[in-house]
C-alpha cells in the first residue's frame, strides 16, 4: 500500500487556553478528494490550518509526502507543494485578480496556458482579469481563492468549506469544478459542512467531532450508509438532504 | 489540460470606483489661497515653501505609515532614525565643508549625494537592529510598542549627545544650493526647488515600486492580509525587516533634508518633528504611501498659508486639519497601501 500523502498522528492543538485537537489521526492519500466533514466547532478548520503550520501543532506528527512538517513555518509547508483556500477566501481585495495570480504563482511568471485552463472552467476570472477582487462577488471571490491555488501545479490543495454562503447554482458549478480538478495530479483535501455538495465528489471521508476523528473510509459506503450518517453526523446532516 | 466551461457568474460589475476627491485637494487648496493672498508672487513663494516642507516630511513618514500598516507596529521611536540620519550626514558633511563651499553644482551635489547615502546606509543598518532587537519582542502588542519605542528614541538622543556632542551642530547649505531664483517678483530658494524634486523622485519610486513589482505587490498584500501572504510561501518576516530598514533609511534621508533646510542639527530634531509625521500618517491613513503624501502636502501647505493669513491659527493648524480630515473621512484619506 502506498504510503498516504498526508498523515496526521495523535495531533493535538491549543489555541490559548483551549484544547482544539485533541489527538487527531488523518490520512490523505494520494490523488483524488479526501473529505473532512463535521459540525460547527469540531475542529475542521483547526485541523487545516495546523497542517498549514498557522497554528502550531502542541503534540504529534504531521507528515506529508514522507517527510515531517509539524515544525516547519507556514512558508516553508507551502513551499513543500501545500495550497491553502481559507474559509475566509482571503482575496487580496486591494489587487487585481491578475495580481492575486501573479502573487501566487511563486516560482516563476504566470504560466498563461494553465491561466488559460482555469478560465475554462472559471470564465468569470477572465472578464474581470484587471477588476480588483475586493469589487467581486462572494462566488467570483471564491473562484479567485481557489485559482490562486491551483495557478501552479501543488501536491496538495486545502480547501475550507467553500460552498459557505454561495448561491446554490454556484455550489453546483463549484462541484463541477473541482470534478475537473480531480482529473489533476493535485490532491485535494476538502473541509466542508454540506454532505450533499461532497457525496458524490469525495473519494475517501473522515468526520470529525470534538477535536478528533471518529470515522474514516470510503466516502461511498459513507453515502450508501443512512444509518451510519444518521449516527456520525445527526440531525445537521438531514437538513441537508 | 482541455478547457471545459463550467461557472458563468460573471454577471456585470460596476465600474471601478475612482476615489479622486483626495487628490483634488492640494490643488484646490492652493488656487482658494490666490484670493485670499492677493499677491500672485507672495502665493509662489509661499505655495513653493509648503511644497518642500510637504516633501521632507512626506519623506519622513513614508517608511511609517508602510510600518504602520504593514507590521501593525507603532513605532513612537520613528523620530530617532530623522536624529540619526542628519548626524550621520555630518561625517561626510563637516569634513568635506571646503568642497560645499565651491560653487559648483556637480560638486555640491555629489558630496550631498555621499552624504545621503551614508546616512541612508547608516540608518537603515540602525533600523534593522532596532526591529530585531526592540520590535520583535512586542509584535502585536501596542502599548509595550509605544513604550519600548519611545524608550529607544530617548536612548537614539542620548547616544546621540555622546558621539557628537550635546550643541547644536550647523549644517550650512552647499554654496550652489543658496539663495533664491527669482521668477517676476516672486523669490523660490533654490534648496526648495531641491526638496521638491527629491520629494517628487521618492514618490515615484514609491509609487512605482508598491505598483509594478512583485515586492510591492506582495507589501500590499501584507498589510491586506500578511497570514495569506505566508501561506502562499512567502517569507514575510524578512520583508517586514526590509521594510523597516527601509522605511528608516527614508527617514534617514528627511533627517539631512529637514537638517539642511533648518541648517542647524539638534538630537532631539527627531522628537520634535515626529508628532507632524504621526499626524501626516493619520490623515493619509494608515498604511496609504498616497495619502501620506497628500496628507504632508496639505500640512505644510495649511501651515504655510495660515502663517502668512492668520499666524496665531498657524500653531494649531497641523490639529485643525486632522480634526476636518477626521470628521470628513475617519480612516483617513485613504486606507491601504497602494494609494
Amino acid at each position: 500500500m502506498p504510503e498516504p500523502l498526508l498523515t496526521l498522528s495523535g495531533v493535538h492543538t491549543h489555541i490559548g487556553d483551549y484544547h482544539i485537537l485533541q489527538g487527531v489521526d488523518l490520512m490523505v492519500p494520494r490523488g483524488g478528494l479526501a473529505v473532512l466533514l463535521g459540525r460547527n466547532g469540531a475542529g475542521k478548520t483547526t485541523t487545516l490550518r495546523t497542517i498549514m503550520g498557522l497554528w502550531k501543532t502542541s503534540r504529534g506528527s504531521v507528515r506529508f509526502d514522507g517527510r515531517e512538517i509539524g515544525a516547519l513555518a507556514t512558508p516553508a509547508i507551502a513551499q513543500a507543494g501545500i495550497a491553502y483556500v481559507p474559509e475566509s477566501m482571503a482575496v487580496f481585495s486591494e489587487l487585481t485578480v491578475r495580481e492575486n495570480l501573479y502573487l501566487a504563482a511563486r516560482s516563476a511568471p504566470l504560466d498563461m496556458a494553465r491561466v488559460e485552463w482555469i478560465f475554462g472552467f472559471f470564465p468569470a476570472l477572465k472578464k474581470f482579469w484587471n477588476y480588483p477582487a475586493g469589487n467581486l462577488s462572494g462566488g467570483q471571490k471564491q473562484m479567485v481563492a481557489i485559482a490562486r491555488a491551483i495557478v501552479e501545479p501543488r501536491k496538495l490543495l486545502l480547501v475550507d468549506e467553500p460552498t459557505k454562503g454561495l448561491a446554490p447554482a454556484i455550489v453546483q458549478s463549484l462541484i463541477a469544478a473541482f470534478r475537473e480538478l480531480k482529473e489533476t495530479d493535485t490532491t485535494i483535501l476538502l473541509v466542508e459542512q454540506n454532505f450533499n455538495f461532497v457525496k458524490t465528489l469525495g473519494d475517501t471521508v473522515a468526520v470529525m467531532d470534538d477535536g478528533r476523528i471518529v470515522h474514516a473510509g470510503a466516502m461511498q459506503e459513507l453515502a450508501e450508509d443512512h444509518a451510519l450518517q444518521q449516527r456520525l453526523l445527526g440531525l445537521s446532516l438531514a437538513s441537508h438532504q | 489540460m482541455e478547457s471545459n466551461p463550467i461557472i458563468t457568474t460573471d454577471t456585470a460589475l460596476p465600474a471601478v470606483p475612482r476615489d479622486i476627491v483626495p487628490l483634488l485637494l492640494v490643488p484646490a487648496l492652493m488656487l482658494a489661497m490666490l484670493p485670499l493672498i492677493g499677491s500672485f508672487p507672495t502665493w509662489v513663494t509661499l505655495t513653493v515653501a509648503g511644497l518642500a516642507m510637504g516633501m521632507m516630511i512626506f519623506i519622513m513618514a513614508s517608511g511609517l505609515t508602510l510600518v504602520f500598516g504593514l507590521m501593525d507596529v507603532l513605532n513612537f521611536g520613528h523620530g530617532a532614525f530623522v536624529s540619526v540620519g542628519a548626524y550621520a550626514a555630518t561625517m561626510v558633511l563637516l569634513p568635506m565643508h571646503g568642497w560645499l563651499e565651491v560653487d559648483s553644482l556637480p560638486l555640491n551635489l555629489g558630496v550631498l549625494g555621499l552624504a545621503i547615502l551614508v546616512a541612508m546606509l547608516s540608518t537603515a543598518l540602525l533600523g534593522w537592529a532596532f526591529e530585531r532587537l526592540i520590535i520583535m519582542p512586542v509584535y502585536g502588542q501596542h502599548l509595550k510598542q509605544i513604550l519600548i519605542t519611545m524608550g529607544g528614541m530617548i536612548v537614539a538622543e542620548q547616544l546621540i549627545n555622546v558621539v557628537w556632542g550635546a550643541e547644536q551642530v550647523p549644517l550650512p547649505l552647499p554654496a550652489s544650493l543658496r539663495g533664491a531664483i527669482v521668477l517676476g517678483d516672486a523669490a523660490i530658494e533654490k534648496y526648495r526647488l531641491v526638496a521638491v524634486v527629491v520629494g517628487l523622485l521618492v514618490f515615484a519610486v514609491m509609487f512605482l515600486v508598491l505598483n509594478r513589482s512583485k515586492v510591492g505587490l506582495l507589501i500590499r498584500a501584507g498589510v491586506e492580509n500578511g497570514e495569506m501572504v505566508e501561506a502562499m510561501g512567502y517569507r514575510i518576516r524578512r520583508l517586514f525587516v526590509a521594510v523597516f530598514a527601509a522605511g528608516s533609511a527614508l527617514a534617514g534621508l528627511g533627517g539631512v533634508m529637514w537638517g539642511l533646510y533648518k541648517e542647524s542639527l539638534s538630537a532631539a530634531m527627531g522628537s520634535e518633528i515626529i508628532v507632524m509625521v504621526f499626524i501626516v500618517v493619520i490623515i493619509g491613513g494608515l498604511g496609504s504611501v498616497g495619502g501620506c503624501f497628500i496628507g504632508a502636502l496639505l500640512m505644510a501647505l495649511v501651515a504655510n498659508y495660515a502663517g502668512f493669513l492668520a499666524p496665531k491659527v498657524a500653531l494649531v493648524s497641523n490639529l485643525i486639519l486632522m480634526i476636518a480630515i477626521l470628521m470628513w473621512r475617519p480612516a483617513g484619506l485613504f486606507s491601504g497601501a497602494r494609494r
